[in-house]
C-alpha cells in the first residue's frame, strides 16, 4: 500500500524509522516538511531522507510543497502528522480534505481537524468512500478507538474519563512524590523535555479538553466543540493540597470526564484514591470507559513520544490495509 | 436499633417486616444470641436507612408486633465526602463559606484541615462535609462550586462525586 506522509517533526521521523525497519508492506511514496517535500511513486528511499532531514535540515526539493505531495502525489492513504493547530486546524484540514476529494484515505495525529471539524471531515469521507483514522490524537499509543470501535462493538458507552496530559500528570506525581511546588515540577517536566517551553496548553487542561472532544465526538456523535468542555487547569494546585490529599491515602490527578446523561463534559483536578485504577505514574496515560455490557474497561500506557505515537499510526494504516485497501 | 423478641419461629420476620413497610432500606441484620439473654428471649440488632419522619410510626408497627425496641442510634447525615479548597480561604471568610453548607439543614462540613503557607499565598484546606443522601450531597456541592465561584476559590472534587 502506498503512502504519503506530511510532517517531519518526531512523529514523522519515528513514524518513518519504523516503517523503514519493519516489514510491514507500506511503501512510501512521497513526503513533505515545512520547507520542502519529495515524490517517488516507486518508493522514496527513507534513510536518505532521514539523514537528509538531519544533517541540512530539511527533507526534499524546496520547489515542492505539501500541497503538491497531496494534490500530486501517487498514495492510497494520506498520513498528516504535522503539528496541531488548535484555533484553525489549518492548513492540515485543507490537506486532509484535498485527499478525501481524491478518493484517499487519511490517517492522522493531528488533533486540531479532528476536534475542530470532525463531522465534516467524516461525512466528505463517507460521500468519497474513504476512511479517516486519528488513533494517535488520543492517549498516545494507546488504542482507545480501535477498543472502541472493535472491542467494544455493541456496546452502549456510558461515560468516559481518564488521564489524558502526560505532562500534567508527570507535573502531579512529582509534586506528590518529592513534595515539589508546581513551579519545581514544571521545571523539571521542562528539563526532561515533557513540557514544552509554553507549556499553556498542559497544564491549563486544554490539550486534555481537546482530546475529550474528539473521544466524545467519536463516541455520541453529538458534534461537542471544546468551548463546550468545563476546564481547570493544574497550574493553581499548591503542594499542601497534594499532601492533604496524601495523608488521606489519595492523590490529585487531571481528570477529563464524559458523562452525556448527566450533561458532564469537564477537565479538572480530582481527589483519588491512590489505588484507584486511573492514578498512573509519570507521562502515563489512562482511559477507563463505562459501557452497558462490558462494565468498566481502562486502558494504560505511554501517552507521548515518537515510536509510540508511530505505533498508533501504523496500527491505523495496516488496519486501512486489511479492511479497505485490499488489492492494492 | 437494638431489638429484643421472643425466640421463636416467625419472630424476626414480623420484627423486620415493618421496616418495608414504612419504606425503610435495611442495611444489615446482625442476630447474634446474647449470652446474657435469659431463657427463650433473642436480641438482634438492624441497621437501617429510613426517613426521619417515619420513625415513630415504625417504632409503633414493630411494638405491635410484640417485639422490644431495647436501643435506638441515630446517624442522620450518612453520605460523607472529603475535598480540597485552594485560595485566599481564611481572608473571603471562611464562616461564611461553612455556613453556607451548615445551613442548609441536610449537609455539614465536620472537619476542616487547613495549611496556611505564608500571608499573600494561597492556604490549602481538606474539608469533609457529610450530608443525608447522595442527593442532598450532590445539591451540597453545588452550594460549594457557587461559594468557590464567588470568591475565586479552587474546588477539588473526588473522581466519585459524579461517577
Amino acid at each position: 500500500m502506498k503512502i504519503a506522509i506530511l510532517g517531519m517533526g518526531s512523529v514523522g521521523r519515528g513514524l518513518l524509522e519504523m516503517i523503514d525497519g519493519k516489514e510491514l508492506g507500506l511503501t512510501v511514496t512521497g513526503i513533505a516538511d515545512s520547507k520542502s517535500a519529495l515524490l517517488d511513486p516507486d518508493g522514496i528511499h527513507i534513510e536518505e531522507v532521514l539523514i537528509a532531514k538531519r544533517e541540512r535540515g530539511y527533507c526534499g526539493d524546496k520547489s515542492l510543497s505539501a500541497a503538491d505531495v497531496v494534490e500530486q502525489g501517487d498514495y492510497d492513504v494520506l498520513v498528516e502528522v504535522t503539528p496541531t493547530d488548535a484555533d484553525s486546524g489549518e492548513p492540515a484540514t485543507g490537506f486532509i480534505k484535498t485527499a478525501i476529494g481524491r478518493g484517499k484515505h487519511v490517517v492522522t495525529s493531528n488533533k486540531g481537524p479532528i476536534a475542530l471539524h470532525f463531522s465534516t471531515l467524516q461525512s466528505l469521507a463517507r460521500k468519497h468512500g474513504v476512511v479517516i483514522r486519528y488513533e494517535a490524537t488520543v492517549g498516545g499509543a494507546i488504542p482507545v478507538l480501535h477498543t472502541l470501535e472493535h472491542g467494544l462493538a455493541g456496546n452502549r458507552v456510558l461515560a468516559v474519563y481518564g488521564i489524558l496530559n502526560g505532562t500534567s500528570n508527570f507535573i502531579l506525581t512529582r509534586m506528590a512524590a518529592e513534595g515539589l511546588t508546581y513551579e519545581q515540577a514544571l521545571l523539571e517536566a521542562r528539563e526532561m523535555g515533557y513540557a514544552e517551553a509554553d507549556p499553556t496548553y498542559d497544564v491549563k487542561g486544554i490539550d486534555a479538553a481537546i482530546k475529550l472532544v474528539i473521544l466524545s465526538n467519536t463516541i455520541w456523535k453529538r458534534n461537542v466543540k471544546l468551548s463546550d468542555v468545563t476546564i481547570t487547569g493544574i497550574d493553581m494546585l499548591t503542594n499542601d493540597a497534594l499532601r492533604l490529599a496524601e495523608e488521606q491515602h489519595c492523590t490529585i490527578r487531571l481528570i477529563a470526564e464524559a458523562i452525556p446523561e448527566k450533561g458532564i463534559l469537564r477537565v479538572a483536578p480530582r481527589i483519588l484514591p491512590r489505588t484507584h485504577p486511573l492514578v498512573v505514574e509519570n507521562t502515563l496515560n489512562a482511559i477507563t470507559i463505562d459501557t452497558d455490557m462490558a462494565g468498566e474497561i481502562t486502558l494504560i500506557g505511554k501517552g507521548a513520544g515518537s515510536r509510540e505515537t508511530a505505533s498508533a499510526c501504523i496500527g491505523d494504516l495496516l488496519f486501512i490495509k486489511d479492511s479497505h485497501a485490499r488489492g492494492n | 436499633m437494638k431489638l429484643e423478641m421472643k425466640d421463636s419461629p416467625g419472630q424476626l420476620v414480623a420484627a423486620l417486616k415493618p421496616i418495608s413497610e414504612v419504606g425503610g432500606n435495611i442495611i444489615a441484620v446482625i442476630h447474634q444470641r446474647d449470652e446474657k439473654a435469659e431463657g427463650d428471649v433473642l436480641g438482634v440488632q438492624i441497621v437501617l436507612e429510613l426517613q426521619e419522619q417515619r420513625l415513630g410510626e415504625l417504632l409503633s408497627l414493630i411494638k405491635s408486633q410484640g417485639v422490644n425496641v431495647l436501643r435506638l442510634g441515630k446517624e442522620r447525615l450518612l453520605y460523607k465526602q472529603t475535598m480540597i479548597m485552594i485560595g485566599h480561604i481564611m481572608h473571603t471568610d471562611l464562616g461564611d463559606t461553612v455556613d453556607r453548607i451548615d445551613c442548609t439543614g441536610f449537609a455539614e462540613v465536620t472537619e476542616l484541615t487547613m495549611v496556611m503557607p505564608a500571608i499573600n499565598e494561597p492556604s490549602s484546606a481538606r474539608l469533609v462535609i457529610k450530608a443525608v443522601n447522595k442527593a442532598d450531597m450532590e445539591q451540597a456541592l453545588g452550594i460549594l462550586r457557587g461559594v468557590a465561584k464567588e470568591k475565586n476559590l479552587l474546588i477539588i472534587e473526588p473522581l466519585e462525586a459524579t461517577g
